[in-house]
């Protein structure tokens, strides 16, 4: 017995006779446009922030675990390299959750006038950016 | 009839077909699992970010001193639980989107939750360990 899917590929047409049912189109056929940059960079910084719990949880670890390991470990973060990182995954986060915002409204149906997508798609790389900077602002002021 | 012509291969009911199909009632579970970390995600990530601000350049007596104050510990802790679900949930959408073969699907989710829950477990410990 084939996969039970396989089943629902195939149906009847107007005429009764049996049919594959047509695939929607794939990604490479569509021009790139906002609302879908968008919505595969939530993935993307998804994964990204994964990794990132890694490095959070190296940071945790090595705190509990005593000085010499927490003090290589914040030298780590503080290195060039380090700070680079860091940049990287504090922009992910604010991407991510600005974004997650947005298709949060959506769960509740609002939102979804094409006009509005743009604009909020917009404002979240936006407030995205200007989060990221200003989260690096005061860390290098308070550090 | 053509060889090349779309067949039905299973001989199964469309009762039977629907149920095979998976579970009323606890098929959203995933869904609202994932909003409801999410809209927990919202307040702790900003208490997160501020708490990284408050530790830049700390030595771990400073981080210790930090934890120890029991909403951070409670905070930090709720960070932990709801941040590696929302992980979790995520992540394995993403695998069953892209990874088709079931045996490397399989395998690929429980490698990444596995290592998920290490990961939330050491957080946890540490947490507590520099709180306590």
């Amino acid at each position: 017995m084939k996969d039970v899917r396989e089943a629902l590929m195939v149906g009847r047409n107007s005429e009764g006779k049996l049919v594959r049912r047509p695939i929607s189109p794939h990604l490479q056929v569509y021009k790139p446009q906002i609302s879908s940059a968008l919505s595969i960079f939530h993935r993307i910084t998804g994964c990204a922030l994964g990794a990132g719990t890694l490095v959070l949880t190296l940071w945790l670890v090595t705190a509990a675990s005593g000085d010499n390991a927490f003090s290589v470990m914040q030298a780590v973060l503080a290195s060039w390299l380090g700070i680079l990182v860091l940049i990287g995954f504090t922009a992910a986060l604010f991407y991510h959750f600005c974004n997650g915002i947005r298709h949060l409204f959506w769960d509740f149906g609002q939102g979804y006038e094409l006009p509005t997508m743009h604009r909020t798609g917009y404002l979240v790389v936006g407030a995205t950016v200007v989060l990221t900077a200003g989260f690096w602002v005061i860390g290098f002021l308070v550090w | 009839m053509k060889s090349s012509d779309p067949t039905v291969h299973i001989m199964r009911s469309q009762l039977g077909r629907a149920r095979g199909l998976g579970a009323a009632k606890t098929g959203v579970a995933h869904w609202w699992a994932q909003r409801v970390t999410a809209i927990l995600l919202l307040p702790l990530s900003l208490y997160f970010v501020a708490s990284v601000l408050a530790l830049a350049g700390a030595d771990r007596a400073g981080m210790a001193a930090y934890m120890g104050r029991p909403w951070n510990t409670v905070l930090f802790l709720l960070l932990t639980g709801a941040l590696f679900y929302h992980l979790s949930l995520g992540l394995q959408v993403v695998v069953e989107d892209y990874v088709h073969k079931e045996s490397s699907k399989l395998a690929t989710l429980l490698i990444l939750k596995g290592l998920i829950i290490v990961c939330a477990l050491a957080c946890a410990v540490s947490v507590l360990k520099l709180a306590l």
